[in-house]
């Protein structure tokens, strides 16, 4: 019999209210042991009940206490919830009378393990909630719910059932060959049908991509020769001085982190160390470093300084960049304009500086159209959230891509059924819906199962 | 007098089941109601067909014997789905329906070790659940180590037309009234099904200028990987195509309620399918036309088989639905349509071996196991046969995987999904169709009929050769290389085929999908028999896909390999849902594979079970 296991469930710190959740057979009767108010054992399922928690004689705090009986619970076992006046004395009083009264600490993900394990959620359901539980912005909320509520399952069963009627024709063909009932699949008629599909595969790969933007964010690496003042933007976006600001070239040699929200999404802010050509060891690891950080961001903004003219070396690093979406961002507009870049770019070009934070609005302004983080704000967020998802998802989609390749050839049907069958079962390995062995021992890692 | 093994009932299974027995050294009695109806063949006259082609070469590969049989009793044969991909190729013969029976005959008259009785069989000896022997009718017994039950369609037959309900075999024969119930007594749950025949037609009454001809083919084939064949091809029979029509439809649609199963009279249920004239109506209303197809049953008599035709309507609305037929107009019909009613058991209550959990060394195979089907029915009598055996050697018994056979498959889905309805084989049942084809049966199956011992020192001299072969041609075509000048140029232009840009192997050469290994002949001598470069053909041509499809099978036995203790109290595993629970201890798996593939039981019970196991099972470890 599993223990019952008990744990914060809100997030620590002064807030209005607690919640501390049990979990498990005797959670009813443990949370009896330290609550005064009605019967526990009497009071009906999915009702929230006043009382108060006391250590023996000492009145600890006044609560409601939700009881929720198993199986129609998150877990499928009897749940209650008790919500206690915030703040970390009390809560953590309550906790610690839970554990002495018989309960367990749940470890971190234990409350989903159980839901998974009891056949509640599903394993992608499951992800779903562990995206939640680390979600730090409210569209990552948004998305890991949607997964939760099973709207990515919705959208994965459809194409499913497309690719099911597709091989159910093909296999009435083989199995009926004399048979004129069903449309005889050739690769002409199967080709049309494949590609509709795969159009909303694409279409999820493309979700897949904005939601690694609403998870992640969005990397931006601040590029260009040393002292044009990179780090000094980095503080003016971030607001922190993290970066050492000095007017010494090469002062920058790590690579520095600030991150910013635009919009709602996260923008990481990679400050690098001054590309230029040098004989500094520490330097030349920071310059080496920079070259890959540019190649990683899905963001470069190359700052060039108004009032230089544009060197051999600036051009040398527009170069190096001008394959990634980048902006270039023109520094100290408040000293004399020497600086010539009609002819580097004259669409995405930002004139600011970073003394009194000119042209800050603008470089936002830019960064949003270039991500169209507006659209993505009013979008239907249904996406594949973790790493697992896309994986799967991908490998499908190659299986995918595979069977319409082969339908260009001379490759019998039934062979590009299999790769037809295997789209299938890897999406519906996705939803948990075909059991393979990678899941339990997805299931192990995640959870810490066993011994 | 004793015997190891005795077979009850001669069909398909049973004379699969009592030859192999004998075969393999085991004192053997079949015992058949009637001898004269032995290998009887009461519905269409044809062995093979899709999936099913597959499942003759595999009994043949085993051992068996219908694929012998078939080839010295057709008139005709066809390569189904040539046309297609080499995966899903699968033999048909028109069988003759008095020919194939004599010759069966013959093939087990000729089998020492065993013994044809005429006898009806009532009830077993089981003692401590086990059973040793069988009752016949007048009370009288024998005594045997293993008992294997081929009934047919005999356990409480009934056969149906319209309102009438006549308790009968097949043809009128007698059927079985006591021996489903001593099962049900001994523990085995009892279904009824259904299935069904359509109307044989006198073929002097056939105006056959109005159906157009279907032919044989104009190559020669043989189900038998030992036998050459012995047909002449320009003297094969011809089959007719033709069509239901909308007086047929109104027909049929007018008199639905007289139909014994829509009118409610039948319980059994029927094949999806392979349903009857009237099912197919009314499921699909739209439809304009049927097809229909006329096969000759014998060269010996003049009846022709209407196949697609099945129906359970009265006599008199047989005849209209018949003649409304183009061609049919003036028809005799010299046999009615009939739905036929009988006891079948729960295939759940079978191991993978085909020997029941119920009573110990009793084996079941065919239509008593759930299935519908000649072919399956020989492959399962073959398989229990086999297995009565090896239980009697104190030996494991043969499984075969789902990626090994088809028999596996059938077998593997009878005793893991049951079946509410008569099971027929479909190329779809099998995930790994593209490795379990008609050319490779013998490659797949005859090693292991020559571990138990099912086949002949020829028969596995023969693989051995084959596989030589194969291996030789495969060298042959990886070492050499095709030289490119303007000889060579000149035949693949004559040939439209493109050029190969430089000197490349004739592997490489052949796994172009224009190229095909006839036409390496033009380079090289190949001096081998087609069927061998066939597999060659087909392993390089299609290796990607081939390899594809073992990167599955290879999962799949992953999962076989995790084995449930035969033990397991799936009680004390909390967690599982309360119908997986059910439906685990009903079937008790034997691998975590075959738990996965229980309806019922889901992806979420299969990760519960797995962790129990994991916990519970690697503490000794």
């Amino acid at each position: 019999m599993e223990d019952t296991i008990c744990a914060i469930s809100t997030a620590l710190g002064v807030g209005a209210i607690s919640i501390v959740r049990v979990s498990g057979n005797e959670s009813i009767e443990i949370v009896s042991k330290i609550y005064k108010g009605k019967n526990l054992n009497q009071v009906k399922s999915h009702t929230i009940n006043y009382g108060y928690i006391y250590d023996g004689e000492e009145l600890i705090d006044e609560v409601l206490v939700s009881i929720m009986k198993a199986p129609k619970t998150y877990t499928m076992e009897d749940i209650i919830e008790i919500n206690c006046h915030g703040g970390i004395s009390t809560t953590n009083k309550i906790l610690e009378l839970l554990l002495k009264k018989g309960c367990r600490l749940a470890e971190p993900g234990e409350f989903t393990k159980r839901a998974f394990l009891n056949g509640r959620i599903d394993l992608t359901q499951a992800e779903a909630v562990s995206d939640l539980l680390n979600a730090t912005n409210d569209k990552q909320r948004t998305t890991a719910l949607n997964g939760l509520n099973g709207r990515l399952t919705k959208i994965i069963k459809d194409l499913r059932s497309k690719l099911l009627s597709i091989m159910a024709n093909i296999e009435v063909n083989i199995d009926y060959p004399e048979y004129e009932d069903a449309l005889e699949i050739t690769h002409e008629n199967l080709l049309p049908m494949l590609n509709e599909v795969n159009d909303e595969f694409i279409k999820i790969l493309e979700d897949a991509k904005n939601y690694k933007v609403i998870k992640n964010g969005i990397d931006v690496a601040l590029v260009g020769r040393p002292n044009v003042g990179k780090s000094s933007l980095l503080n003016a976006l971030t607001g922190e001085d993290r970066a050492i600001v000095t007017s010494i070239s090469g002062t920058t040699r790590d690579i520095i982190e600030g991150s910013m929200n635009l919009n709602g999404i996260n923008l990481n802010i990679i400050d690098t160390a001054g590309i230029r050509e040098t004989d500094d060891t520490v330097e030349k690891i920071g310059v080496t470093k920079s070259k890959d950080m540019i190649n990683k961001a899905d963001l470069v903004i190359l700052l060039l300084n108004n009032n230089e003219e544009l060197t051999n070396e600036d051009k040398e690093i527009y170069n190096s960049v001008k394959d990634n979406k980048h902006i270039i961002f023109v520094n100290k507009t408040d000293l004399d304009k020497k600086l010539d870049v009609d002819n580097l770019s004259k669409t995405n070009v930002v004139y600011g500086n970073t003394v009194d934070n000119g042209g800050l609005s603008e470089l936002k302004k830019k960064i949003v159209d270039l991500f169209n983080l507006g659209a993505l704000e009013s979008k239907d967020l249904t996406y594949l959230s973790n790493a697992r998802q896309v994986d799967i998802f991908t490998k499908a989609k190659n299986s995918l891509e595979n069977a319409i390749d082969n339908c260009k050839g001379e490759t019998p049907i039934e062979m590009i059924d299999v790769d037809i069958k295997d789209t299938w079962d890897l999406l519906g390995e996705l939803i948990g819906e075909t059991y393979h062995d990678e899941l339990l021992d997805e299931l192990f890692s995640k959870f810490c199962l066993g011994k | 007098m004793k015997y190891d093994v005795i077979v009850v009932g001669g069909g398909h299974a049973g004379c699969e089941a009592a030859h192999i027995a004998a075969f393999m050294g085991k004192k053997t009695a079949l015992i058949s109601m009637n001898i004269k109806n032995i290998a009887d063949m009461p519905c269409n006259p044809a062995i093979g067909g899709t999936a099913k082609g597959i499942i003759v070469r595999e009994i043949d590969a085993l051992g068996g014997i219908m694929g012998k049989v078939a080839d010295i009793s057709h008139f005709q044969i066809k390569m189904l789905n040539n046309a297609k991909g080499p995966a899903v190729r699968s033999l048909r013969a028109q069988a003759d329906k008095i020919t194939y029976p004599k010759n069966m005959l013959k093939v087990l008259n000729e089998t020492e070790n065993l013994d044809i009785i005429e006898g009806m069989v009532e009830d077993l000896i089981v003692k401590d659940n086990k059973v040793c022997g069988i009752v016949f009718e007048d009370g009288k017994s024998l005594e045997s180590e293993s008992v294997i039950l081929t009934t047919g369609t005999y356990l409480k037959g009934s056969i149906l037309r319209g309102a009438e309900n006549t308790p009968s075999g097949p043809h009128g024969e007698r059927r079985s009234n006591h021996l489903s119930d001593k099962l049900k007594e001994y523990g085995f749950t009892i279904q009824r099904l259904k299935t069904g025949t359509p109307p044989r037609i006198k073929k002097d009454s056939i105006d056959f200028s109005k159906m157009s001809i279907e032919l044989g083919d104009d190559t020669y084939w043989t189900f038998s990987f030992d036998n050459k064949p012995s047909y002449d091809i320009n003297k094969q029979q011809r089959c007719y195509l033709l069509y239901t029509n909308e007086n047929t439809h109104k027909i049929i649609l007018d008199n639905l309620d007289k139909s014994a199963m829509y009118g409610g009279y039948a319980t059994g249920i029927g094949p999806r399918y392979c349903p009857s004239i009237e099912d197919k109506i009314v499921r699909f209303r739209d439809k304009e036309r049927h097809q229909l197809f006329l096969e000759p049953e014998s060269l010996f008599y003049d009846e022709w088989y209407l196949q697609g035709f099945s129906t359970s309507m009265p006599i008199d609305v047989q005849e209209k639905m018949v003649r409304s037929l183009e061609g049919l107009e003036n028809c005799v019909i010299s046999k009615y349509a009939y739905a036929i009613e009988y006891d079948a058991i729960d295939p759940l209550q079978l191991k993978p071996s085909l020997e029941t959990k119920v009573v110990e060394n009793l084996f079941t195979a065919g239509q008593i196991n759930g299935t519908s089907g000649y072919e399956e029915a020989a492959g399962q009598g073959l398989i229990a046969g086999i297995n009565a055996v090896l239980k009697l050697r104190n030996e494991e018994p043969l499984i075969l995987k789902r990626n090994e056979a088809y028999l596996g498959v059938l077998i593997d889905d009878l005793v893991t999904k049951g079946t509410k309805e008569p099971y027929r084989m479909l190329t779809s049942r099998a995930e790994y169709r593209l490795i379990l084809r008609h050319d490779n049966a013998d490659l797949r199956l005859r090693e292991y009929a020559h571990q138990v011992g099912s086949i002949t020192d020829k028969q596995y001299q023969n693989l051995i050769n084959k596989k030589n072969k194969i291996k030789e041609i495969k060298d042959l075509l990886q070492v050499n290389k095709l030289k490119l000048n303007d000889e060579t140029k000149q035949i693949f232009k004559e040939n439209n085929l493109d050029i190969p840009n430089g000197s490349i192997s004739y592997e490489a050469l052949l796994k172009r999908p224009q190229i095909k290994i006839d036409f390496l002949k033009n380079f090289m001598e190949l001096n081998y028999d087609d069927d061998i470069l066939e597999i060659v053909e087909i392993d390089i041509k299609y290796e990607g896909y081939i390899a594809k499809t073992y990167k599955e099978v290879n999962k799949m036995i992953k999962l076989e390999e995790k084995q449930i203790p035969e033990d397991l109290d799936y009680d004390k595993i909390v967690n599982l849902a309360s119908e997986a629970r059910q439906k685990l201890k009903q079937v008790k798996p034997i691998s975590i594979g075959q738990a996965s593939r229980i309806s019922g039981v889901n992806p979420s019970d299969i990760a519960i079970l797995a962790v129990y196991l994991k916990k519970e099972y690697s503490k000794d470890e």
